[in-house]
């Protein structure tokens, strides 16, 4: 065997195929895109380095999103002097983007989003957005299932109470909304 | 990692939003509801941008470093 393996082409349709959902849950997790897309070519990067320790056969994605999750982690403590997108900074710069007709602002949300602890917002998003079993995310967090599940709970508990200090007006009241607030309340 | 103690394992959602049937239940539930499709439809935002030029660039050079 060759100290320098080839890149399997499996893995590397694997690795491109899964670039949007690595994006995707770097720009929840850090709230700014720039920061996002070097994190997932960090990424890269270490899963290269280190694609002799990935297991054929087993979930790829989840082995990619563990690698993310975890430099997400320890650039996070490096960083804890840093100010997160509280200023709106990242919101600011979404502005930037054109936007399609009936396109939804996620300005607000992803804003409250970055308010969570950081354990809370990459259970929710593991679980909530990117789909994966409460299994999956345990592994990918290195924590008990009970622990994201609670972790979970707890984030949409905190989010329920950020957008919806405004009796849920915010948050873009729906009809039912509007009929309960309409109703008093009482 | 595990920096938060696993021990107040509450059902946080009932501590929130009283199981009691009226207003303020159906206000939760719809609240809850908006956050599952706001989250999702976040992200699914940032995945149908497909990849970036910078990441296909990258796997490129990689490809070709580990051919060497």
């Amino acid at each position: 065997m060759k100290a320098v393996m080839p890149m399997d082409e499996a893995v590397r349709q694997a690795v491109l195929g899964a670039i949007p959902r690595l994006r995707a849950f770097a720009i929840s997790l850090c709230g700014n895109v720039d920061r996002a897309d070097d994190l997932v070519q960090e990424t890269m990067l270490r899963a290269f380095a280190n694609i002799h320790s990935f297991q054929p056969g087993t979930n790829i994605s989840a082995w990619l999103f563990t690698i993310l999750r975890n430099h997400f982690r320890s650039e996070y403590r490096k960083r804890r002097r840093e100010v997160e997108d509280v200023d709106g900074s990242y919101t600011e710069s979404l502005k930037s983007q054109p936007e399609q007709p009936g396109h939804v602002e996620f300005g607000e949300f992803r804003q409250a989003l970055v308010k969570l602890p950081a354990d809370q917002r990459e259970a929710l998003i593991l679980i909530g957005a990117a789909g994966f079993s409460y299994e999956d995310a345990a592994e990918i967090c290195g924590c008990a299932v009970g622990t994201i599940k609670s972790r979970v709970n707890r984030a949409r508990a905190r989010l329920a109470e950020l957008l919806s200090i405004k009796g849920g007006e915010a948050f873009g009241p729906d009809e039912a909304t509007r009929a309960v607030l309409a109703s008093g309340n009482n | 990692m595990n920096d938060r103690k696993a021990g107040s394992e509450l059902p946080i959602e009932e501590a929130a939003f009283p199981a009691h049937k009226g207003p303020r239940a159906e206000l939760g539930r719809n609240v809850q509801a908006k956050i599952g499709q706001q989250l999702r439809a976040m992200y699914d935002d940032v995945v149908k941008q497909g990849v970036p030029d910078r990441f296909i660039e990258l796997l490129n050079q990689l490809d070709s470093a580990t051919k060497k």
